[in-house]
């Protein structure tokens, strides 16, 4: 089987309507939580930088809100790492197995 | 016994060990190119915990717990950023990357480009990066063991530099990629455990209340509350020093290179090749997705627990005492008889000068440290607190806990620059010498040899770079290799998966334009010269060309890859469609995985 044939499915994938489902619920998911990991990431360093006041306040004894909010990264990190395999495990990767299987087989013809 | 002794006889058993592992791997490597990817049969558990391994350096160990140390809560900074950065890994990168290329961060980028430009671009930033970052590991190690060991000869230091520079190359050498991994696995073993013992004895001592912990650590300091504040070390608040109120100009300057440095640290990790090639480890998507997942929680975990390393350090061990090691008194009396105080010159013998007494006066509290030649890295922090808490210095319970300690530090080194020598040597071999010297036309036994070969030129190099080097702060290494890599190669990277109209010129631009000003705004900054604690030192008088008001490039460099990437890519009409369907579908499905396509 020649290059050619071999591009026509590789097109014919990517134009079919599984295959762009597949990539919208990807993109649909990943691009905004990343975008929303690395801004609410910001929203921290931005207010250990210019938010001194607020973030030096004590909560409890010695602990302040600048050590709450830190604290809130390793959880929030942990939390979308773990709603992320959870969503991909759920959404993705059968539809995904399935359209591989497919090109695999179009292309051992 | 000694701690030094201890330290080296479980240092050498460690050695012993993981040589065994290796010659033991090395045997199974069934195809020659298991060399780069380890067979890419691992679980996405062994994967995280090679990850982990390969990450967490010792300027994460010792660094950021000295930091937190000397600097409370700013050294907390670094983790937060250090694990974030995972996220982008995970989202963006991870998956598509072990879907569309087989051994080198090269293979992705130049998957739909014009090989010859691309491959060699992609080299380049590999080579970069790692020797940077090789470099940074080897001189931490040089001043790890001057420390531990008491060792102050500058030729013991040199030898034990090289030591650890043909480790490396024989692990990598002889193991590959399968070696290399369960190097890295063992060593995440060990630092976790460890950093979990330390912990466990620090928070014991306060029954488990955080709280009473820091404000002992607080009280220690000597700086109260400000020690649990940020603003220490950076986004400082910059007091002129004539008027005595804040200057508003260089404060913003100094909240700007925070976020700078927040964003080279985010970003950065995405972008770091011989984290990349990790990926490749595993047989699918899904275990790659895994493995960053184990990784996460490990690395989490730890730079959690950096926060009681650090803190129990700031609250057992004096300041004095953190910023020399055990060699208190000489800097002691320096300090405390403040008419005879001693001012560093650049060659660094001490002088006692009236006119640099002057000098002198005008400094901050920081840099009057660095000047009577007190090393403000910390990185004494972690074995200090380890020997505190097996009963200090002199007792036998001491000694173990330092040696223990010290020994993991060494692991950690090794197990980090073995994973950089195997990326760039890996990205010599199969990007330059078989893409770009033989056109494709290379065996992969003939590649492999090259790669072998290629190892040991990269260690002998940064053996010597690294012993020409010894002054430099390893931090400013560090963040040459983040800035690096988040300025170039992460444009690259994320515009060849998702970008349908990138290009040759784009990729060429994005890595070159990127590499080029994080580099450029690197020597043009306080970083090279015009300061105090400069690579440069600034003397009366003398030269400087720090026009840039930043130490961390990324906020404007960054920017700057991403732009270049686009503007290389709309400026040529070149635009290889039927090769991004391929791509596309390869990285979304995995189609095809392992068979990578021709070229």
């Amino acid at each position: 089987m020649g290059s050619t044939e071999n591009e026509k499915v590789w097109a014919e994938t990517q134009a079919s309507p599984e295959f762009q489902a597949l990539k919208k619920r990807f993109r649909n998911y990943a691009f905004p939580v990343a975008a929303l990991s690395v801004a609410w990431y910001f929203l921290y360093v931005m207010m250990t930088g210019f938010a001194r006041d607020f973030m030096n306040t004590k909560v409890a004894g010695n602990i302040t809100v600048a050590f709450i909010f830190g604290l809130l990264q390793f959880v929030t990190t942990f939390a979308i790492a773990w709603a992320y395999d959870n969503h991909s495990t759920k959404h993705l990767d059968d539809a995904s197995d399935k359209i591989a299987r497919q090109v695999e087989k179009e292309l051992g013809k | 016994m000694n701690a030094s002794t201890i330290s080296s006889v479980l240092f050498l058993a460690f050695v012993a060990v993981t040589l065994f592992i290796v010659w033991r791997a090395g045997n199974t490597n069934k195809k020659s190119t298991d060399f780069y990817d380890g067979g890419a049969s691992f679980s996405g558990f062994q994967n995280g915990m090679a990850i982990a391994g390969d990450y967490m350096s010792a300027a994460s160990f010792l660094g950021i717990a000295g930091t937190i140390a000397l600097f409370g809560y700013d050294g907390f900074l670094y983790s937060i950023g250090f694990l974030v950065a995972w996220l982008v890994a995970l989202l963006l990168i991870a998956e598509p990357l072990r879907n569309s290329g087989r051994f080198t961060m090269g293979d992705v980028l130049s998957f739909r480009m014009r090989q010859i430009p691309v491959r060699t671009a992609s080299a380049v930033s590999t080579l970069v990066v790692s020797i940077f970052y090789l470099m940074a590991q080897m001189v931490g190690a040089g001043a790890l063991v001057s420390l531990l060991l008491g060792i102050t000869d500058p030729t013991a230091k040199n030898y034990i530099i090289a030591g650890v520079g043909i480790l490396m190359i024989l692990y990598v050498t002889i193991g590959g990629m399968k070696g290399t991994t369960y190097v890295q696995i063992l060593k995440a073993f060990l630092l976790m455990i460890g950093a979990a013992l330390l912990t466990v004895m620090v928070l014991w001592r306060f029954n488990f209340n955080i709280s009473e912990l820091l404000g002992q650590a607080a009280t220690n300091s000597g700086k109260n509350d400000a020690f649990l504040q940020p603003g220490m070390k950076f986004g400082k608040d910059i007091i002129d020093a004539t008027s005595g109120l804040v200057d508003p100009v260089k404060t913003l300057w100094s909240k700007l290179d925070l976020i700078s440095l927040g964003l080279a640290l985010v970003l950065g990790t995405a972008g770091l090749p011989h984290i990349l090639i990790r990926f490749y480890t595993v047989p699918t998507a899904k275990a790659a997705r895994k493995s960053v997942n184990w990784a996460i929680g490990n690395i989490g975990a730890f730079y959690l627990m950096t926060i009681a390393l650090g803190f129990g350090a700031a609250a057992f061990i004096s300041r004095v005492s953190l910023t020399n090691g055990w060699k208190v008194d000489k800097v002691t009396k320096c300090l405390v008889d403040k008419n005879n105080i001693q001012v560093v010159d650049p060659t660094n013998t001490t002088v006692c000068a009236d006119d640099s007494l002057k000098q002198f006066g005008a400094l901050s509290d920081e840099l009057k440290t660095h000047a009577v030649g007190a090393d403000m890295s910390g990185n004494v922090a972690a074995p200090q607190l380890a020997e505190f808490l097996g009963g200090g210095h002199g007792s036998t319970g001491g000694a173990i806990m330092l040696a223990v300690i010290g020994a993991i530090a060494f692991a950690t080194i090794l197990a980090v620059v073995a994973g950089l020598v195997l990326a760039s040597s890996s990205s010599f071999a199969h990007d330059l010498y078989a893409s770009v010297i033989k056109k494709g036309n290379a065996s992969p036994e003939k590649e492999v040899r090259v790669a072998k070969l290629a190892a040991i030129v990269i260690g002998l190099v940064s053996i010597v770079l690294a012993i020409g080097a010894q002054g430099l702060n390893v931090a400013f290494l560090v963040a040459i290799a983040f800035a690096i890599a988040a300025s170039g190669n992460l444009p690259a990277v994320l515009y060849s998966l998702f970008w349908k109209r990138f290009n040759t010129r784009g990729a060429v631009f994005a890595i070159y334009g990127g590499l080029g000003s994080a580099l450029l705004l690197l020597i043009f900054s306080q970083n090279v010269s015009g300061a105090l604690d400069s690579l440069i030192p600034l003397t009366e008088g003398g030269a400087h060309f720090d026009y840039f008001p930043l130490r961390n490039p990324g906020i404007v460099s960054i920017p700057l890859g991403f732009f270049f990437g686009w503007l290389g890519t709309v400026t040529s009409t070149e635009q290889n469609t039927a090769k991004y369907a391929e791509l596309e579908v390869r990285s979304m499905t995995g189609a095809a995985i392992g068979a990578a396509a021709k070229h």
